[in-house]
């Protein structure tokens, strides 16, 4: 599937958004400096007196996300993904354990991220932040998604981390299809009998790239965007498990903690099943194009067949 | 004294030394209300020295949001007195502390979501002298100036020990006040155990415009002569001999 590159990055939707949701009078975003990076910025013209800027300062940031949520509003707080980390101990101890909900957002994910090189590319932050009880951890993958899910948490009773990224990947949806999309649920973009490829991100599109592929050999593959990784979708997982010979995972993240070792902790234990982990192995990334460092580090849309094939 | 004796465990150092002040704050600032303990509009008193917790559930005790039950179960499984205070777990408590430097950017959250929906409540934070050796409490020094949050006031508990040993052999924090003010806010020095000195300096902080701290000097250990000024007695619960002549002490 090649789909047109009308739309743009998921942080574009995640900026797009906060716009929709300003018409809550609960909402408030709060920037540590990378407004324009994250996209809260569209929010921050329009609504400054809703906008606290803290500066580089992503500590205080989310403490001060969770004093608001005490008093009632429904705070928006982003910066890179990376720079979330730096306030892990904070979203744990100052947000998530008292049981606040205030969303934290972290943009410029992954090796994807590009020539800024490995200061910049969080590759563990899907893992960190589902080790925290009742943390809602998302990674939407094309902008309409992002723009859908960061909506929905509106309402969500959890705190929450969801991942975006910088640059533009295919759109995975359209108006229409985005509709059906749930925090919680994964979507099933494609069906078939022999493999499931589970993909998160930008990866998205190179598992559909794979799963089409495929199909000119004769494998019919199912293909999920499990844009939720926490809470993770098991019956659907259950369901992959009793109709398919194996499961391939992909993601632009580290190969520990992430969506791979996810959906294996849970098929190990509930429903053995051949998995292959295609991810970010145990390293750091570096500068380079997107599609070099994909290449790379073995994200590519062969590596996804090659694994299919070897599921059969 | 009592509540650490009984679990075993507690700070009775940091508790000591910041009692008189939430004992000032309590009985002329902090307006709450045990029949209403959710309003939005109440007064919010951020402990973020968590584990002077004993000093908080003994106030609350007095302001009829807890028990003396309540009391006798600190630190014990399921208990409503956890460790270090928790919003989560008690009434009347406002903040989820135990990790130091955290307080400040709370109170920030609260002092804004004041502002924004247009309520007078204030928002009171006591911090711990050691405590302010955590960069995060620079951070949120900073943004309260920046943002001009006159409703945010600061209690430092500056009784010079934090848990391993005397703050300025840990690593010395020098004249708090000053550095405090060089970050925009306005600073009174007090003697912490002086009632009048603290009944005024709590008004003075209503009347300051911008931001206003009290950096109140404190005895750690305060009324109990083994325990003053004693770094042994930060982190550690008191035997039966020690309750004894520290109840006698102090009742």
């Amino acid at each position: 599937m090649s789909a047109p590159s009308t739309g743009g990055a998921s942080r574009d939707g995640y900026g797009a958004a906060l716009l929709n949701l300003a018409d809550d009078p609960r909402v408030v975003v709060i920037e540590a400096d990378l407004g324009k990076s994250t996209k809260s910025c569209l929010f921050r013209e329009l609504y400054p007196e809703r906008t606290i800027s803290l500066g580089i300062a992503e500590q205080n940031m989310v403490l001060v996300a969770a004093g608001l949520a005490s008093c009632g509003k429904v705070p928006f707080a982003s910066t890179f993904a990376i720079f979330t980390e730096r306030a892990f101990e904070q979203v744990r101890n100052g947000l998530a354990r008292p049981g606040l909900v205030a969303h934290i957002c972290g943009s410029h994910g992954g090796i994807h991220t590009g020539t800024d090189g490995s200061s910049a590319q969080s590759i563990e932050d899907l893992a960190l932040y589902r080790t925290i009880p009742g943390m809602t951890v998302m990674h939407p993958s094309d902008d309409l998604s992002a723009t859908k899910l960061t909506k929905e948490l509106l309402n969500h009773p959890n705190p929450s981390y969801t991942r975006t990224a910088r640059n533009k990947t295919p759109r995975i949806y359209d108006e229409n299809t985005v509709n059906s999309i749930q925090i919680g649920k994964g979507s099933v973009l494609k069906e078939g009998n022999d493999v499931a490829i589970i993909a998160i991100g930008v990866m998205v599109h190179k598992a559909l790239e794979a799963a089409e592929n495929l199909r000119s050999d004769g494998i019919n593959a199912t293909v999920v965007d499990m844009h939720t990784i926490k809470p993770l979708d098991t019956v659907l997982l259950d369901q992959l498990a009793n109709s398919v010979s194996g499961i391939v995972t992909v993601e632009d993240h580290s190969i520990i903690g992430g969506l791979g070792s996810a959906v294996s902790e849970y098929l190990s234990e509930n429903n053995p099943t051949k998995i292959r982990k295609i991810g970010v192995e145990d390293r750091f990334g570096e500068s380079g194009g997107t599609e070099e460092l994909l290449s790379l580090v073995g994200l590519t849309v062969e590596s996804i067949e090659t694994a299919a094939r070897a599921m059969l | 004294m009592d509540m650490i004796h009984k679990a075993g465990a507690g700070h009775p150092g940091g508790s000591l030394s910041a009692i008189d002040l939430i004992v000032g704050l309590y009985g002329t600032q902090l307006n709450v209300d045990s029949n209403n303990p959710d309003s939005n509009e109440r007064d919010r008193f951020i402990m973020s020295k968590g584990h002077a917790s004993p000093a908080v559930y003994a106030i609350l005790k007095e302001h009829d949001f807890l028990h003396q039950s309540d009391l006798d179960g600190f630190r014990s499984l399921g208990s409503v007195c956890q460790g270090h205070v928790d919003m989560k777990w008690t009434n009347g408590v406002d903040f989820s502390a135990g990790s130091l430097g955290m307080g400040l950017s709370f109170g920030i959250g609260t002092a804004f979501a004041a502002k924004m929906d247009s309520l007078d409540f204030q928002t009171w934070v006591m911090l711990g002298d050691g405590e302010t050796q955590e960069g995060q409490i620079w951070e949120a020094f900073m943004a309260a100036s920046y943002h001009n949050l006159d409703n945010l006031h600061v209690i430092i508990d500056r009784n010079r020990i934090q848990n391993d040993d005397f703050v300025n052999v840990q690593m010395e924090i020098g004249d708090i006040a000053s550095k405090v003010e060089a970050f925009g806010w306005s600073v009174k020095e007090i003697d912490g155990h002086d009632m009048e000195a603290i009944v005024e300096a709590l008004q003075w902080s209503m009347d300051t415009p911008g931001p206003s701290a009290i950096v109140a000097h404190t005895v750690k250990g305060k009324g109990v002569s083994f325990m003053e000024d004693n770094p042994s007695f930060h982190g550690k619960a008191p035997n039966d001999a020690e309750l004894k002549m520290a109840m006698e002490e102090l009742v």
